[in-house]
């Protein structure tokens, strides 16, 4: 099992290396581009070159890229061109307001979709189920923004309880979380609901369940005991990789209600060719997402024992 | 032992259940009527669809979501069970009526303990408490033979072998207590001297605890030796009840004594006394028709008095026999026996394959941190050591195993799957032992073919019939204009005695037995020397494999082919085969004719595998030999004999350490023993010819 | 009969029984009202130049209200105009265009990479396998939008960019459940009956093999489809999409959302269209779903 882990570890690594020199390849392969992006296209040519002298940039190749990554492992990632400050001080504070974001999203969404899912598997075909069902297709068909749009015309235009932006420069409210929470939330529960449903319904089809039922054992305990903990396997693993989607998601989010999060950042750097901050936020996602995927790869062998005892 | 007392354990009558589907209502048992005494064992038996599996299902109410008892009633100690309540269906289910399942594997939960699943029994229907459950649980696994119970009870599922997790799931079934025992086809998943071990334990459990037992198989020797009552079931209804001694002897109704000669006993040989298959087909479930259901397949069958109304149970004139025919009287009453046709014997020729010293290995490459540490992270599987036998033009070689002996790996290396480790592999005066599937040319492909085990997988179900046989024609080079191809399609058809329409219809559309005919006639679309049949009726129902089988016999002789029938059923094999391979583990234990291998002097684990088939003759006695130990790891073989860690006949330390040498019986008779030939030739023979006396 | 039809009849037999089991659909409802759905879409896609009442660039009226009548000519602004005087209903008529242009195909480039990765990696495994299987968890570590940015951003948005991005974000995702597929069909004796004919690597894993894998790839299909369609509409939102001012649903929702508290419908109507769309590919996805699992 340590084995395993470490082995599971070491492939993160080297994907995350694999990821970074594409990165690097990518935004950075051509000095000149890199200059003007700094310096902005109006900028001549001669203080591109000095910018460019100043910084090493006419190094070999994998001499930039070594101390690029240097400067990356110990936190450097360099000043960001649109907020011209060290990209660190904007990225933390905003990477903090969307693992809060993130983390009311999971709070409410988990529950509700594993129990929906658990008790739409239990009974397969029923007027529950397919309810449950539908409704997952739905939400899952409207995109985050259509819903917001929804959402927002519902609660800031027309009832007026909620405010139409979550920029928070009062402080923190918890009013302007409620929005932007809902539309992840509703997008993403069918989704996880749907397939702790197939797991739940696939288990209750098995030959083990059907040898639970005929020992004569009591319904709610053929449930808990021997459905539950065999059904579950899957969603943990679905449940773990929503982690991956909500960096996605969040992007859409915040910028239409004006979060400070890492999305809208991710964004706002993109558009407005940030190199540095690019970077940084993309090596950040890929951090989360191959880390996440690890987690789900190791817990989903924890959870099952024919694989953990081989 | 059976007692009667006043009330029968369980009385079933008029028993009709029906799926309800899309399509409509789909009857799936009819008008079963059965009567079990306490301590009784009765067997049910019949092919698939015949319902024997529902009936068990509508004993324990659970028919499922589309599924209902739509007449008749099942009264257990005289209560009727579909009145129950829930709780009190509980109660009963695991406590007074268990069941015993056809794989062991699926039917334990993968993610809990084998404590928690034992322990669950009594807790829940006695209220004891888990220590109490714990010792319980201790002293059935002792019951059932299980050797070392604190290591299974803490173990998961998977890591115990089939015949341990079918004991399991017996302990599992008696903590309960139950009078009843529903057993369905309990060793079908398991190996052959597996099988006879659980079911030799099945038997003296039934007697230690008075448990009366309800044997659902496919298998006649099975039920011959487990049973003491047998109903024959056929599409849905029960057609012949009675005891076991008089059914066997006198098997009344005409399907039974179909079934009969659609089984290879001892008696039967291919070319003097062949098989006798029932003609027809099953009739599906929503085309049975009307008055007696075997009626268009039954040689006896009356018109205007056959198919009128439905055919009760009658009486006959044997006490508690009864048939459900109204010609009972008429129909003869011993068996019938291939009067049919005779062949001619086929003329052996010269050698065609060779194998010499075959080997075949499959690196594990070992990833825990011990093995990388201690360098040796690569160990080998021996699926294939040191294989030498012949075979010759129109020979029938049977290589016989259970389940891991490497028989279909060397099916693998003959056809070009794989390529031999070492040794070598002549065919048709070609070393094709490293000669992969690519590398040959058409002639030799063709030269060479295989019919597969599966009749579901053997053929691409996205294709035409026609066009895949028609695929194979021209691949081999027999023929290349597009209308030979279909003529010659057509012929193939023909031979295999399926309707010419077929050559449109997709695999779905057929039938098993169907399929695998086509898989015949696909694997001689290229006149071949050599067919490979790998297990190629194991999958089949009984009168469909008769069939199969005689067909394969036809055709065989019409071509002039050597067949290598791989299959661990020795009935079969007694039945077809001129010479006989015995493997275990990767290596050859025993060669030679079939009369030679199944007389006396015997390898001790061809003598075992040769008790452990169930023959449904009643002139046969067979000896009992049940083999205990542990089969060793394919990674890490024994360094001595591969048999010694189960053998009865293990004569001490030599037989661990030291390979065992060839010792030569006859010219092409060959065991691999440390025991002199003298003491193998004095052993007792496994079957004897015994004439029980007729009423 | 020509030589080589074996290959071209089974070729186009399973075009017809791809398209064929859309025959089946007309066994469940949820499917039904999906296909109907996209028919109606797909027609009015196709009939864009002649049902649509006014150009779709040519600013008219601004923030005229639904079913108002154009003051300076000749007909209805059935869904209203936006703050630039562009007919709303005409735009939704040519976006359907845009979209259903832009999906498909993205869709099937995505298709063809990912089948020939995955077939390639099922069936010789190996290093093949593991390169590719490497290839595809770098690229499927990105999430997904975080992937489309950095595309976007440096390639530029246009038509041909936005598939070339769907095509690599989406692909490794169907390789891996191609890939699933074929691990699985591969070991039947139906593919080791045509090893043993000797037939070429390519032939079983295209002929034999990938037309069994057909069910769970069409619904991956639809499903996929729908995706594709939402992530055309976030491109547009966020102004990563199609270059304006062709119109386009995404654009149009962000260009209008600040103005949504008076004129919402401007907002809510291309929402409700791409919602439709989506939920049509959707429907059909568990409709097909539904009739595999009761066969």
């Amino acid at each position: 099992m340590i084995v395993f882990i470490l082995r599971r570890l070491g492939t993160m690594l080297v994907t995350m290396l694999v990821v970074s020199i594409m990165l690097f390849l990518l935004l950075e392969y051509t000095p000149g581009n890199v200059a003007t992006k700094v310096l902005g296209p109006y900028s001549s040519e001669e203080q591109r070159t000095l910018w460019l002298e100043a910084h090493g940039y006419f190094e070999p190749l994998w001499v930039r890229y070594s101390s690029w990554l240097g400067d990356f492992m110990t936190g450097d990632f360099g000043e960001s061109v649109r907020f011209k400050v060290p990209v660190a001080e904007v990225l933390w504070p905003r990477l903090w307001n969307t693992v809060v974001l993130g983390f009311w999203v999971f709070t409410v969404m988990i529950p509700l979709s594993l129990i929906l899912g658990v008790m739409a598997g239990m009974r397969e075909g029923s007027a529950l189920d397919r309810t449950i069902s539908i409704t997952s297709i739905i939400t899952t068909s409207i995109p985050e923004f259509a819903s917001a749009v929804f959402l927002a015309a519902v609660f800031v235009f027309w009832l007026g309880v909620l405010p139409g932006t979550s920029t928070m420069t009062g402080g923190f409210e918890w009013q302007q979380l409620v929005l932007p929470v809902l539309v992840l939330v509703i997008y993403d529960f069918g989704y996880v609901a749907r397939m702790t449903r197939a797991s739940m319904a696939e288990v209750m089809t098995t030959q083990y369940i059907r040898t639970a039922v005929l020992k004569g054992l009591p319904y709610r305990r053929v449930i808990m005991r021997h459905a539950l903990r065999n059904a579950l396997i899957a969603p943990f693993t679905v449940i773990m990789l929503q982690i991956n989607w909500l960096l996605s998601g969040v992007i859409v989010v915040e910028f239409f209600f004006a979060y400070k999060g890492f999305g809208a950042l991710l964004l706002e750097a993109s558009l407005n060719q940030d190199i540095f901050l690019i970077e940084a936020c993309a090596m950040v996602a890929v951090f989360v997402a191959a880390a996440t995927q690890t987690i789900a790869d190791v817990g989903y062998t924890y959870l099952n024992p024919r694989i953990r005892f081989g | 032992m059976t007692v009667h007392t006043e009330i029968p354990l369980l009385e079933i009558e008029g028993l009709c259940t029906s799926y309800f589907t899309r399509a409509g209502e789909i009857p799936a048992v009819v008008d079963f009527s059965l009567t079990m005494q306490a301590g009784e064992s009765v067997g049910l038996v019949g092919e698939s669809g015949c319902g024997k599996s529902t009936v068990a299902m509508a004993i324990m109410q659970y028919l499922g979501n589309n599924g209902d008892i739509v007449n008749g009633s099942i009264r257990f100690k005289g209560r009727d069970l579909k009145a129950l309540s829930k709780s009190e269906l509980q109660q009963v289910r695991g406590s007074e009526i268990a069941m015993i399942y056809q794989e062991p594997m699926a039917a334990l939960n993968p993610s809990l303990t084998i404590s928690a699943q034992l322990t669950e029994v009594p807790i829940v229907h006695e209220g004891v408490s888990q220590s109490e459950a714990t010792a319980r649980a201790v002293d059935m696994l002792n019951s059932v033979r299980l050797p070392d119970p604190e290591r299974v009870l803490a173990a998961y599922p998977h890591q115990l072998s089939g015949g341990q997790q079918q004991r399991v799931v017996i302990a599992m079934a008696l903590l309960g207590k139950p009078s009843l025992l529903l057993l369905d086809e309990p060793t079908t998943a398991l190996d052959v001297t597996v099988e006879a071990s659980i079911v030799s334990l099945i038997a003296d459990i039934s007697r230690e605890f008075g448990t009366a037992q309800l044997y659902i198989s496919h298998n006649m020797g099975l039920i011959l030796e487990t049973c003491e009552r047998v109903c024959v079931m056929y599409s849905g209804e029960a057609v012949e009840i009675g005891a076991v001694q008089d059914v066997f002897r006198h098997p009344t109704h005409p399907y039974t004594q179909g079934l009969f000669g659609c089984i290879p006993l001892p008696s039967c040989d291919k070319n003097a006394r062949p098989l006798v298959p029932i003609r027809g087909q099953l009739p599906l479930p929503h085309e049975r028709p009307s008055g007696c259901f075997f009626g268009p397949r039954c040689d006896s069958f009356r018109e205007n008095l056959c198919d009128q109304s439905l055919i009760p149970m009658m009486q006959s004139d044997r006490t508690r026999h009864f048939v459900r025919c109204v010609r009972w009287r008429d129909v003869p009453g011993e068996r019938q026996v291939g009067e049919v046709k005779r062949k001619a014997p086929a003329e052996i020729g010269e050698e065609v394959l060779r194998a010499d010293g075959l080997q075949k290995y499959y690196p594990v490459y070992d990833r825990s941190l011990a093995a990388l540490l201690s360098g040796r992270s690569v160990r080998y599987v021996k699926a294939n050591e040191a294989l030498s036998f012949g075979a010759r033009v129109r020979e029938t070689v049977a290589i016989v195993g259970e389940s891991g002996c490497g028989k279909s790996t060397f099916a693998k290396v003959l056809m070009g799957l794989e390529t031999a480790t070492g040794g070598e592999l002549l065919f048709a005066g070609d070393d094709i032992s490293n000669s992969p599937v690519r590398e040959r040319s058409p002639k030799q492909l063709g030269s060479l073919q295989i019919v597969f085990q599966n009749p579901n997988d053997t053929l691409n179900p996205s294709h035409t019939i026609g066009g895949q046989i028609g695929r194979v024609i021209r691949k081999f080079g027999v023929e290349s204009e597009p209308q030979k191809i279909r003529d010659r399609v057509y012929e193939l058809l023909d031979t295999v005695k399926l309707p010419r329409d077929f050559y449109k219809r997709r695999p779905r559309q057929l039938s098993g037995g169907q399929k695998q005919r086509i898989g015949i006639a696909r694997a001689f679309a290229g006149n071949p020397k050599m067919v490979i049949a790998d297990e190629p009726i194991s999958a089949l129902d009984v009168s469909v494999a008769a069939a199969v089988t005689e067909l394969l016999m036809d055709i065989q002789q019409e071509h002039g082919t050597t067949l290598l029938f791989i299959s661990h059923d020795l009935s079969v094999v007694h039945y077809l085969a001129d010479r006989i391979v015995v493997m275990y583990l990767g290596q050859i234990m025993e060669r030679g004719t079939t009369e030679e291998i199944f007389a006396p002097p015997y390898h001790p684990y061809t003598e075992a595998l040769l008790s452990a088939v169930p023959i449904a003759d009643l002139n046969v006695r067979k000896r009992e030999i049940v083999l205990e130990g542990v089969v060793p790891s394919a990674l890490n073989p024994p360094k001595g004999c591969f048999f010694a860690t189960r053998c009865p006949h293990r004569i001490g330390p030599i037989c661990d350490e030291e390979p065992p040498p060839f010792r030569e019986a006859s010219s092409r008779h060959v065991i691999t023993c440390h025991i002199p030939l003298e003491e193998l030739r004095d052993v007792e023979p496994v079957f004897q010819q015994v004439d029980v006396a007729t009423e | 009969m020509a030589h080589s039809v074996d290959t071209r009849g089974t070729v186009s037999s399973t075009l017809w029984r791809v398209f064929g089991s859309f025959k089946l659909l007309r066994e469940s409802w949820v499917g039904m009202i999906g296909t109907g759905i996209i028919v109606f879409w797909a027609v009015v896609a196709v009939l864009a130049p002649l049902i649509a009442p006014f150009e779709p660039n040519a600013t008219l009226q601004p923030f005229a209200r639904p079913f108002s009548d154009y003051a300076a000519g000749d007909g209805v602004f059935w869904l209203g105009t936006d703050h630039l005087g562009r007919d709303i209903l005409s735009r939704i008529i040519w976006g359907s265009r845009t979209v259903l242009f832009y999906a498909p195909l993205a869709t099937a480039s995505a298709y063809l990479v990912g089948i020939l990765m995955g077939v390639a990696a099922g069936y010789f495994r190996g290093r093949i396998d593991e390169f590719l299987s490497f290839l595809a968890n770098v690229i499927l570590s990105f999430p997904v939008l975080v992937l489309y940015i950095l595309v976007i951003t440096t390639i530029g948005s246009s038509g041909i960019n936005i598939i070339i991005a769907i095509t690599f974000a989406s692909a490794p995702g169907i390789m891996r459940i191609v890939r699933g597929l074929v691990l699985d069909l591969r070991n039947r004796d139906y593919v080791a009956a045509a090893q043993t004919r000797g037939e070429s690597p390519w032939y079983i894993m295209l002929v034999e093999i990938l037309p069994n894998a057909r069910g769970p790839l069409i619904v991956d299909a639809c499903l996929r489809l729908g995706y594709v369609v939402i992530t055309i509409g976030v491109l547009g939102f966020l102004g990563l999409g199609l270059p304006p001012p062709d119109p386009d649903w995404g654009g149009m929702i962000n260009e209008t959302r600040s103005m949504a508290l008076a004129f919402p419908s401007m907002t809510v109507i291309p929402c409700i269209a791409i919602s439709s769309l989506v939920l049509g590919f959707n429907l059909i996805a568990d409709g097909l779903r539904e009739i595999s699992m009761r066969d």
